[in-house]
C-alpha cells in the first residue's frame, strides 16, 4: 500500500512540471499584458513595473525564475492584490471554498445517494419519475440562475437568511451558497446512483444473495450498495477537488472570499502569478483526489487490492 | 422587596451598559471591485480604491460633501506670482491615528515613494507637474531632487512645479498627492499597509481585511476633525455582482451601494425611489476614430459624417433607459470654470442630417458600389455592446459595413494603443475637476490618444493654456482648443456618464457631486 503511494506521487510530478510549463508558457502566448488598461501608462512607467516585476528578462529566464522560486514554496506577489502575496490570497481564500465545498459535497451525497437508491428500487414507479424528473432540472437550471432566485426570495423577500457575505462562516451565511452549490452535484450523484444500482441489481451476485434466501434488505444494503458506489466514488475524485476550489458563480453572487474567483480574475486581469499559484494548487488537489479515490475503491471493491 | 429592587437595579446597571451601543454608528458599503493595496503608489487606478483611500488619509487638499475643494492637512496656502511655486501651511493639529504628528516630511516622503520607480507606480505620472518628477521616475537622478521641501520643522511644505500648472490644485484631492506615514514605513518597508502597522491621518483607520469579503474601519479618534465625525464604524464590500449587490441593498446589509447597472434604473427608480441617486458625472464615453494614414476615419468627410448620422438623443433614451446623457463634446458639462462646448451637427433635423451625410460619403468616394467597410472595436459588456449595436444600425443608411470586433479590456486596449481599429470604443473618468485632464487625450504624442489625432494649433492652444495663470483666459484657451477638436471630427463624442448609487435614505451627508466622491466623514444617520 504505501509503496503503492508513494509510486503514485512520484508519477504526479513529471505530469504537475508539464502542466505548470504548459500553463505558464501559455499565458504568455495570451494577448495583452497584466499593465494593459484603458489608461496606457507613459513608456517610463511602464518600464518600471516590467523591471519590478522581472518582465523585462528574457522568458525562458523568467520561467527558471519563476521554477526556482516555486520549489521554495514561493508562489511570488500578486500583480494585482499589492498587499497580499499569492500564498496569501491561496491561504485566505481556500478554507472559506473547502468549508463551502466540502458541506455541498457532504449535503450532496446525503441527498443524492438515497435519491438514487430510491429511484432504481420503485424504477419506473411515480417515484422514479418525480425523484429522477426533479434531478433533471437540477442539472439543467444552472446555478447562475437558481443562486439569486434563492436570494432574492430567502433573503429579500422572506428576510430568512443573508442576502451575501462571509461574516465569517456563519452558518446563516452558508445555507444559501452551500445548497446552490450542491443542487448540481446532488442531481448527478443521483442519477449516476440509479443507474448503477439498477445494473448492480441485475447481476449474478445479487441473484446469488436473493437465491440463498436473504431477505431484500440485506441484499441491498449488504451486496449492492458498495458496487453500486464505484461509479460515484470515481466521479467525486475531480468532483471533489472542482468543489472544493471554488465556484466562481456562487463566490461572486454571494459574495463570499474563496479561491474561485482568483481562477477568472486572474486571468482576465493577466495576473500571471496569480494565475499560476491557482493551476498548481488545482493540480495538486486534483491528482491527491485521485490518488485518495484509487485507495478508497479498495474498501468498495474486494477485487482491488493495493498489496506491497 | 429587596430582591425586586435588586433586579430592578440590575436591570438599569445592565440598559445602562448597554445603551451606548445604541448610538453606535455603522455604515456598511458595496464597493465594486478589491482594492488592490491601501499604499496610494500600489493602487490599480480603480474607482472603487479612492472610496476607501479618501476615508483612511487625507490630503493637503481635501472635499466637502459636494466636492468642493476645501483646506486638508493645509489650512492655507500661497501661490508665487509666477505659478511655479506653491508653499503650504500644514495644521497644528494634523496628527497620524498612532498620535503622532502628520508633517510636510510625510509628504515629501509619499511624493518620494510615489514616484520611486523601485514603486512601480501606474498613477505616478499625476505629479509629473512637479519640477523632476518625470527624471525621478525613470531613475535619471535621485528622489531628494523633487521639487519638495519641508520647511519651518515640518509645518510648511513647498512645491516648486516644471512649469506653470494652474490644475495643480486640482491634483492635491488625488490619492497620488497623500501623505505616507514615514516613520511607520522606516520600520516596516513594503509591509506597513498591513493591518497591525498601519497608520492613517484621515477620519477612518483600517482594521481587519479579509480579501474579496470585506474591509472594516474605525472611526480615527486622532483625526482633527473627529468631533464632527459620526459613523463609527466603516465596512466596506467588494460587490462585483452589482445585481446582488441591489439585492443585498434591499435586505439591508448595505446601506451604500456604489454603481448599479444602468439596465436596473427604470426598476429601481419604482421600486425604490428614495434610495435610487442618479446625477451628472466627469466622465465621457465617446468612440476613437482612427486617424493614421489608410484609415478610411482618416478623411474628414467621414468622420464628419459618421458623426452626423449618430442619434445622441436616441442612443441615451431609448438604447440606454436615460442612464447616460447626450454629449456633442469630449469635456463634460458640470467641469470647474469650463463652457461647455458643442460639436456643429446641423441640428436636430436627422432628414437634413442624414442627407448632408450622404453627400459627404460620396465625395469621399462612397457609395452603393462601394461600401465602406468599418472596423468598430469594444470592450466585452452589455453596455457597451448595445451601443456598438445601435452605432452600426445608425451608419447602416450611409452604407456603412460594421466589422463588429468585441474583447475583454486588456486585448482591446493593446489592439487600440497599437491602432488595430477604425471606430473604438473608450472612455475617460476625470482623475480631477478640471478640463485639462479631458483635452489631454487628443495632445499630439500621448499615450492615451488612441487615434493619433494631430493639431499643431491644438497643441499649441492647450500648451499656452497650461501656462496661463489667469483662469478665464486659461479657460477660453481651452475651449478654443476643443472647438478645433471638434471643428474637425477628431472623435465621435456619444454620452456623458452619470453617477448611480442606491443609498439609504436614513443616511443625511450624502451628496451628489460630479466626481461621485463620497467620504464617509460627512455621512451620518439621522435621528
Amino acid at each position: 500500500m504505501l509503496s503503492y503511494i508513494a509510486k503514485r506521487l512520484a508519477m504526479a510530478i513529471p505530469t504537475l512540471l508539464i502542466v505548470i510549463t504548459a500553463s505558464f508558457f501559455l499565458m504568455r502566448v495570451a494577448p495583452g499584458g497584466p499593465f494593459d488598461g484603458e489608461r496606457q501608462l507613459p513608456p517610463e512607467i511602464e518600464a518600471n513595473l516590467m523591471a519590478a516585476y522581472h518582465l523585462d528578462e528574457p522568458l525562458p529566464m523568467q520561467y527558471l525564475r519563476y521554477m526556482g522560486n516555486l520549489f521554495q514554496g514561493d508562489f511570488g506577489p500578486s500583480f494585482k492584490y499589492k498587499d497580499f502575496s499569492v500564498t496569501d490570497l491561496i491561504a485566505q481564500g481556500f478554507p472559506v471554498s473547502l468549508e463551502l465545498g466540502g458541506l455541498a459535497i457532504a449535503l450532496a451525497l446525503l441527498l443524492g445517494i438515497p435519491m438514487g437508491v430510491m429511484a432504481a428500487l420503485k424504477r419506473n414507479s411515480t417515484v422514479d419519475y418525480l425523484l429522477m424528473g426533479t434531478a433533471l432540472g437540477g442539472i439543467a437550471v444552472p446555478n447562475f440562475v437558481i443562486a439569486p432566485l434563492m436570494a432574492l426570495f430567502f433573503g429579500v423577500i422572506l428576510g430568512w437568511l443573508p442576502v451575501g457575505g462571509w461574516n465569517g462562516g456563519a452558518l446563516p451565511n452558508l445555507v444559501l451558497p452551500v445548497v446552490a452549490l450542491a443542487i448540481q452535484q446532488i442531481a448527478y450523484i443521483a442519477r449516476m446512483m440509479r443507474a448503477s444500482m439498477i445494473e448492480v441489481l441485475g447481476s449474478h451476485f445479487i441473484r446469488t444473495a436473493r437465491a440463498k434466501g436473504l431477505n431484500e434488505r440485506q441484499v441491498i444494503w449488504r451486496h449492492a450498495l458498495r458496487p453500486a458506489m464505484l461509479p460515484v466514488l470515481s466521479y467525486l475524485g475531480p468532483a471533489i477537488a472542482g468543489i472544493i476550489t471554488g465556484s466562481v458563480v456562487i463566490e461572486q453572487i454571494f459574495g463570499l472570499p474563496g479561491i474561485g474567483r482568483y481562477f477568472v480574475q486572474g486571468a482576465l486581469n493577466r495576473d500571471y502569478t496569480l494565475v499560476m499559484g491557482t493551476v498548481v494548487f488545482y493540480g495538486v488537489l486534483i491528482v491527491l483526489m485521485n490518488l485518495i479515490v484509487d485507495l478508497l475503491y479498495s474498501l468498495f471493491d474486494p477485487q482491488i487490492r493495493y498489496d506491497d | 422587596m429587596l430582591s425586586i429592587r435588586s433586579l430592578l437595579s440590575a436591570l438599569a446597571l445592565s440598559s445602562a451598559l448597554f445603551t451606548p451601543q445604541l448610538y453606535a454608528q455603522t455604515l456598511n458599503i458595496g464597493i465594486i471591485g478589491e482594492p488592490a493595496s491601501l499604499d496610494t503608489s500600489q493602487v490599480s487606478g480603480g474607482v472603487w480604491e479612492a472610496d476607501v483611500l479618501m476615508d483612511f488619509f487625507e490630503g493637503l487638499i481635501t472635499k466637502d460633501p459636494e466636492g468642493h475643494r476645501i483646506p486638508g492637512v493645509a489650512t492655507s496656502w500661497d501661490i508665487s506670482d509666477d505659478g511655479m511655486t506653491y508653499t503650504f501651511h500644514l495644521r497644528d493639529d494634523a496628527k497620524w491615528s498612532d498620535g503622532k504628528p502628520v508633517t510636510a516630511k510625510d509628504f515629501v516622503f509619499g511624493w518620494q515613494h510615489m514616484l520611486d520607480p523601485a514603486s512601480a507606480s501606474k498613477y505616478a505620472y499625476m505629479l509629473y507637474p512637479v519640477k523632476n518628477a518625470e527624471a525621478v521616475n525613470t531613475g535619471k537622478i535621485p528622489a531628494d531632487q523633487l521639487g519638495v521641501e519641508s520647511l519651518d520643522d515640518g509645518k510648511t511644505f513647498r512645491v516648486t512645479l516644471k512649469e506653470p500648472a494652474p490644475y495643480f490644485l486640482g491634483i492635491l484631492t488625488h490619492y497620488t498627492a497623500y501623505p505616507v506615514p514615514k516613520h511607520v514605513f522606516d520600520q516596516y518597508g513594503q509591509q506597513w499597509t498591513q493591518m497591525d502597522h498601519i497608520q492613517t491621518n484621515g477620519a477612518y483607520k483600517p482594521t481587519r481585511w479579509v480579501s474579496h469579503d470585506h474591509i472594516s474601519a474605525e472611526k480615527n479618534p486622532e483625526f482633527h476633525d473627529a468631533a464632527n465625525v459620526a459613523i463609527d464604524t466603516v465596512n466596506y464590500y467588494p460587490t462585483e455582482d452589482r445585481n446582488a449587490g441591489i439585492s443585498r441593498f434591499r435586505a439591508g446589509e448595505l446601506d451604500v451601494m456604489r454603481e448599479y447597472t444602468s439596465d436596473r434604473y427604470q426598476w429601481l427608480k419604482e421600486n425604490l425611489p428614495d434610495a435610487t441617486h442618479m446625477s451628472p458625472f466627469l466622465g465621457s464615453y465617446y468612440y476613437v476614430l482612427n486617424h493614421r494614414d489608410g484609415h478610411p476615419t482618416a478623411d474628414i468627410r467621414v468622420r464628419e459624417a459618421l458623426n452626423l448620422a449618430v442619434r445622441r438623443d436616441v442612443m441615451s433614451k431609448q438604447i440606454m433607459d436615460n442612464t447616460f446623457l447626450p454629449a456633442t463634446a469630449l469635456v463634460p458639462p458640470g467641469t470647474n470654470h469650463y463652457e461647455t462646448q458643442h460639436m456643429t451637427l446641423d441640428g436636430d433635423d436627422m432628414n437634413a442630417r442624414m442627407a448632408k451625410a450622404k453627400n459627404l460619403m460620396q465625395a469621399a468616394g462612397y457609395g452603393p458600389d462601394k461600401p465602406l467597410n468599418l472596423r468598430l472595436r469594444y470592450n466585452s459588456s452589455d453596455e457597451h455592446k448595445k451601443i456598438a449595436v445601435a452605432l452600426a444600425a445608425m451608419w447602416k443608411p450611409l452604407g456603412v459595413n460594421v466589422q463588429m470586433i468585441n474583447s475583454e479590456a486588456t486585448v482591446h486596449y493593446q489592439a487600440i494603443q497599437n491602432g488595430d481599429f477604425d471606430v473604438a470604443r473608450a472612455g475617460w473618468v476625470a482623475d480631477y475637476d478640471d478640463a485639462e485632464n479631458f483635452l489631454t487625450l487628443l495632445h499630439t504624442g500621448v499615450g492615451n490618444n488612441y487615434g493619433a489625432w494631430s493639431n499643431p494649433e491644438y497643441d499649441r492652444l492647450l500648451d499656452q493654456a497650461n501656462i496661463t495663470l489667469d483662469e478665464d483666459k486659461r479657460a477660453g484657451l481651452m475651449q478654443q482648443a476643443e472647438q478645433v477638436a471638434l471643428g474637425d471630427y477628431a472623435l465621435i463624442p456619444l454620452l456623458t456618464y452619470v453617477t448611480r448609487n442606491l443609498v439609504n435614505p436614513e443616511l443625511q451627508g450624502w451628496e451628489d457631486n460630479v466626481q461621485d466622491d463620497h467620504p464617509s466623514r460627512w455621512v451620518s444617520f439621522k435621528k
